[in-house]
């Protein structure tokens, strides 16, 4: 058996599709089993649970969900309490909430009940990605089912009055980013909120809010059904539970494959997709979490865990378990100048350092992957970087400043080859920088 | 008071303060942006960075972050001047270097800041951003390249000026400022966008390359285009007026300026009066100070004193009507009156025609009824108070008389007389159970024959529903001419028997009709002999006998009196044009040809003088609080009739001579009847 999780420990027992994704084949394969009887035993039986798995967000920051969800005024005032499922999977090399939605909805729809019933929400509000037409039509058709199964909606069989909605983006990146994805879902141009406010504080039309994203919800079910214990008994201290992992680029078999936390990423490449490409030493760098974290390089790669911290030990990250991975074929200055020009085109345009340095970032990478720049402007752009990290009202400055760091932090000399190539290539190259060194 | 730390320093604060707000307090300049104090907060600058304790390791926003109890705030850390440095560098490398020849050069943010946290040179190596410019009407002119997308413009419009024109399209580096279609800003209060760009994108498109603002003595005085008495600065080069900038007054205008105030400008320096015209066989022709003076006195000293009348006009300062009214009652002349526009009111108490709650004060009403009024061309920047209070969603507002879009809603009730005689009974009910009622009566439902009687009915209603109470007097009246409050504080209407305007300009009414600035009378029916005092070739100088060349408001020193009552002083901005003089020493020296010299030699005397006549006018910029009268024996009972109240001000771009004089006017009047041509099309 390939990887750690045995085949009885899987959540998403339909993750390729091969079953029936219909409520029909979701109630066989466990799905909205006793569900009832765990909102039965009450709102904080249920957020201690969620709290006691270790559940972190699975869309990439990692904040425990329970500890989130326990953010949430405990009483109902004059303003309603919402639910919203963030599915605008958008982050490139990441496609698992794909897989739930179009294999496994019901799961999804179970959770959200379960989640709102803990946060007291009566509506649910599923924001779907633009692109995710098929999702669409499964999780409506998903819905429906559920609604004519009197699983939701009104008076349904579980006592607590719930609805779901399903909204289709427009497909925009940003609107991944949870006030951006509020300020859409209320019809407004998707930017980022300034926070405070959280959305548990005021969140969609000025209610309290949490924004989840879809595994995350997803689980819980099935964490309830199975115990705390069981998801808290895979993965490191404080990196626990299962997760679903894809992984793409140069390995044989790019797969999304559900595996339980701190798995050795080595173990994961070699036992589930393969191995890489031309052999483990033909690997010249993986992403481990999604374009936006940092790249590692194959040493750091033989001994990282895919966990939350062994990644950040590495200056890395976790992110939404989305591994690329980079043989020695790939030109990494223009794999992460295309990335950069992601960044720059998905950039809401709203807060200065995003809106300027992300063009800017780019635009000096294009040139540095033909090696028509200054050794100088090396330090220069890392700098630009770190102008933009950490100043920008959300995180997708972050999000494009980490890649290019990391970028230069690994392979910086690859960079310089690149420009003293290009120099030697023009014989007569009279460039000012040459003659000022 | 909740104490945070500042630099190290304590710091006591109100609770619901930004971090900004609490540094600023402290003495910390912290640049910004996008961060103003009257518009929502965006956030989006980045400039306003600093370093908060407790919080995560990196600068936050201060603008947007509550300021706690114990917080400590440091404003001029390495991490915050780096932060705020990159910001900077960032802002700067797509902004065109153009500041040589760019309006804003001299009173720029981004030019100061810059200053302060930009690096010497320039590390971006790419091509620059070029953003194609914008149309957005008469009043602003763009130049998007240099935008910084701090988005000011787009929270003024919607959230003050209440017009969504303005708008922000695409993304990233891409977005752009723009108004959508290519449309004008349809809004009155559209040039304050130009005071709120802190950079060069939008400058004011009517005196775009006309000065450097180094170049211009800034005088402080008092706008006279409506009866607000908007605070303003007006900037002069040389002899000429070049603009007209808002003063804060919080009373009054806040820190907003209506487009027709702010542009008037040119008005100011085309069809000008400046030397005295005397008529000679059906011409005009030029004439000296003394023969035009001598005309008019031996004119006036000849005929009989109910036969010489006078009518003051809608710009006209305190103190020329004073004398003007003095002169006249000393020929024996019952014949005075400044109401133009022939409304009921300048009888009773003094509080039957003021804006009583003040147009501050207005806020605080629950339930407005607007008579026969439209603030949003009749006074723009009360219309924005009354938008402000309904934001607020605890102030209703009701309507009769024209169904205008007032860019708030408000319950339409009907269109004129029969409606206020039998309101309906939710909005009676409503206006009852109000704790702060209030009515705004404008001079669409009160002038003409009607007058009296809806005045007396609106007195009726006001009683009925408790618009007067303890601490509280709703009844107002929002006049149009800011002269008027003044003209009937001083008692400028006929003295008994009189005539009043409208009887005057009848045709064999009186001998000789002497207009003080009247323009907005119709006089050609009058047969009279008729002597124009004023500063503009219009309406009233087109009939007139003789024209005396006067000042006009940004010439003169002079006391206004706005629609809430409150006195204000105008100071003198450049001198009167060519040879012409202030109001007051005109008829000064004509009384002194007539034989009744007035007892005043300087205009310190004259102010002495009306103010010992009439004390309130010497409460300058104070305001009454609000006073109980008896509002029920207002105007005269009688039949209402059924005729539908419309505005005073159909157009509120050509209803002054400076105004009718001005090109930019013309313009902004243009486009208010351009959705009518299209449609006729």
């Amino acid at each position: 058996m390939a990887g750690i999780l045995q085949d009885k420990d899987r959540i998403f027992t339909n993750l390729y599709g091969f079953q029936d994704w219909t409520l029909e084949g979701a109630k066989t394969r466990g799905a909205w089993n006793a569900t009832r009887d765990m909102l039965d035993l009450g709102r904080d039986w249920i957020i201690t649970n969620v709290k006691n798995s270790g559940l972190r967000g699975r869309g990439g920051a990692g904040f425990s969900t329970g500890l989130k969800w326990s953010f949430m005024p405990k009483e109902v005032k004059d303003r309603p309490h919402y639910l919203v499922v963030n599915a605008d999977e958008s982050e490139p090399g990441t496609c698992k909430d794909r897989e739930i939605m179009r294999h496994d909805p019901h799961l999804l729809i179970e959770g959200c009940l379960i989640a709102s019933f803990a946060m007291q929400a009566h509506a649910c509000y599923i924001y779907l990605r633009g692109e995710y037409v098929l999702e669409r039509e499964r999780m409506e058709a998903a819905v429906k089912q559920a609604y004519e199964a009197k699983l939701i909606g009104k008076n349904n069989v579980h006592g607590w009055d719930f609805d779901v909605y399903i909204h289709h983006g427009a497909g925009a990146y940003i609107c991944g980013e949870e006030t951006a994805l509020l300020e859409s879902l209320e019809g407004k141009k998707g930017q980022p909120r300034l926070k405070p406010p959280f959305p548990a504080g005021a969140g969609l039309y000025g209610c309290p809010t949490t924004v989840n994203n879809v595994e995350s919800i997803a689980v819980v079910g099935t964490i309830l059904r199975r115990g705390a214990e069981w998801f808290a008994g895979f993965g490191r201290a404080n990196n626990t539970g299962t997760k679903l992992m894809c992984i793409s680029g140069h390995v044989n078999k790019p797969c999304n494959v559900e595996e339980a936390m701190s798995i050795p990423l080595k173990q994961l490449l070699e036992e589930h997709c393969g191995g890489v490409r031309g052999g483990w030493d033909n690997l010249k760098a993986v992403i481990p979490g999604g374009s936006s974290v940092p790249l590692i390089t194959r040493e750091m790669s033989e001994t990282a865990l895919m966990d939350f911290d062994s990644l950040r030990e590495m200056r890395s990250g976790l992110g939404t378990a989305a591994v690329i991975v980079m043989d020695n074929s790939t030109d990494l200055v223009k794999a992460i100048a295309r990335i950069s020009y992601f960044y720059k085109h998905e950039s809401c345009g709203q807060c200065t350092p995003c809106r300027e340095g992300t063009g800017w970032m780019w635009r000096v990478l294009e040139r540095m992957s033909i090696g028509e720049a200054d050794p100088s402007e090396i330090d220069m752009l890392l700098e630009v970087s770190t102008q933009i990290e950490g100043h920008t009202i959300c995180a997708l400055g972050d999000a494009a400043a980490w890649p290019v760091q990391g970028l230069i932090r690994h392979f910086r000399h690859e960079i310089e080859d690149r420009i003293s190539q290009y120099r030697t290539r023009r014989a007569n190259f009279a460039g000012h920088a040459i003659a000022a060194e | 008071m909740p104490i945070a730390k500042v630099n190290g320093v304590e710091t006591e604060f109100e609770p619901g303060m930004t971090v900004l707000q609490v540094a600023e307090r402290a003495g910390a300049e912290i640049p910004r942006f996008c961060y103003h104090e009257r518009l929502s907060i965006a956030g989006n600058c980045r400039m306003c960075l600093v370093e908060v304790k407790p919080g995560p390791p990196k600068p936050q926003a201060s603008c947007a972050l509550p300021a706690a109890e114990g917080q400590e705030i440091f404003t001029d850390t390495a991490m915050v001047k780096k932060a705020r440095e990159g910001v900077m560098e960032f802002l700067l490398i797509n902004h065109p270097l153009d500041c040589p020849i760019c309006d804003q050069g001299g009173e720029c943010d981004l030019q100061d800041q810059a200053m302060g946290y930009g690096r010497d040179g320039s590390r971006y190596a790419e091509n620059k951003r070029a953003v194609e410019e914008k149309n957005m009407g008469p009043t602003v002119k763009t130049f998007m390249t240099r935008c910084i997308q701090c988005t000011r413009c787009v929270r003024f419009v919607t959230e003050v000026a209440g017009v969504p024109d303005i708008g922000m399209i695409s993304r990233g580096e891409d977005a752009e400022i723009t108004t959508y279609l290519e449309k004008a800003v349809d809004s009155e209060l559209s040039g304050n966008v130009n005071d709120l760009c802190p950079v060069g994108a939008l400058t004011h498109r009517p005196w775009q390359f006309h000065y450097r603002p180094w170049e211009l003595k800034r005088t402080e005085t008092i706008d006279v285009m409506d009866a607000l008495g908007s605070n303003i600065s007006a900037q002069a080069k040389g002899a000429e007026v070049m603009r007209i900038l808002p003063r804060v007054n919080e009373g009054i205008n806040e820190e907003w300026l209506s487009d027709k105030s702010r542009y008037i400008v040119d008005g100011l320096q085309k069809r000008r009066l400046d030397r005295p015209y005397v008529r000679d066989n059906g011409r005009l022709r030029a004439a000296s100070w003394d023969e035009a003076l001598g005309v008019v006195a031996a004119r006036l000293t000849q005929s009989q004193p109910d036969r010489i009348g006078v009518i003051a006009g809608d710009l006209q300062d305190a103190e020329s009507m004073k004398a003007t009214l003095d002169l006249f009652r000393a020929l024996g002349s019952a014949n005075t009156d400044c109401r133009q526009d022939g409304s009921a009111l300048g009888v009773g108490p003094r509080e039957g025609w003021l804006f009583n709650s003040g147009i501050a004060g207005i806020e605080q009403a629950d339930v407005i009824l607007l008579v026969g009024v439209n603030p949003r061309t009749e006074a723009p920047l009360l219309n924005a108070r009354l938008r402000k209070a309904w934001l607020s969603g605890k102030t209703e507002i009701l309507v009769i008389g024209e169904q205008a879009d007032l860019t708030y809603e408000y319950s339409y009730l009907g269109a004129g007389s029969k409606t206020l005689s039998k309101l309906p009974k939710p909005a009676a009910d409503l206006l009852a159970k109000a704790e702060r009622p209030a009515i705004i009566v404008g001079g669409g439902a009160i002038s003409g024959e009607a007058g009296p009687s809806v005045l007396n009915a609106l007195g009726a209603l006001a009683k009925k529903v408790g618009v007067i109470a303890e601490g509280w007097n709703g009844f107002n009246v929002l006049h149009t001419a800011a002269s008027r409050v003044a003209g009937l504080d001083m008692g400028f209407v006929p003295a008994d028997g009189g005539l009043s305007a409208v009887q005057m300009v009848q045709t064999g009414a009186l001998d000789v009709l002497f207009l003080l600035g009247a323009d907005e009378i119709d006089a050609s029916a009058s047969d009279a002999f008729k002597v124009y005092l004023g500063s503009h070739g219009d309406n009233g100088a087109h009939g007139a006998d003789v024209i005396l060349p006067g000042a006009a408001y940004t010439e003169k020193a002079g006391l206004y009196v706005n629609t809430e009552g409150r006195v204000q002083m105008a100071e003198r901005v450049v001198f009167p044009k060519g040879e012409a003089k202030d109001d007051w020493a005109i008829v000064r020296a004509l009384s002194e040809r007539v034989g009744r010299t007035l007892p005043y030699d300087s205009l310190d005397q004259l102010r002495t003088r009306l103010m010992a006549d009439h004390p309130t006018f010497g409460r300058i910029d104070y305001l009454a609080p609000a006073q109980a009268f008896d509002v029920a024996s207002l105007g005269k009972k009688g039949d209402l009739g059924d005729t539908g109240f419309v505005s005073a001000v159909p157009d509120p771009y050509l209803n002054n001579p400076i105004a009718r004089a001005s090109a930019t006017m013309a313009e902004l009047s243009a486009l208010r009847i351009a959705p009518v041509a299209m449609a006729a099309e």
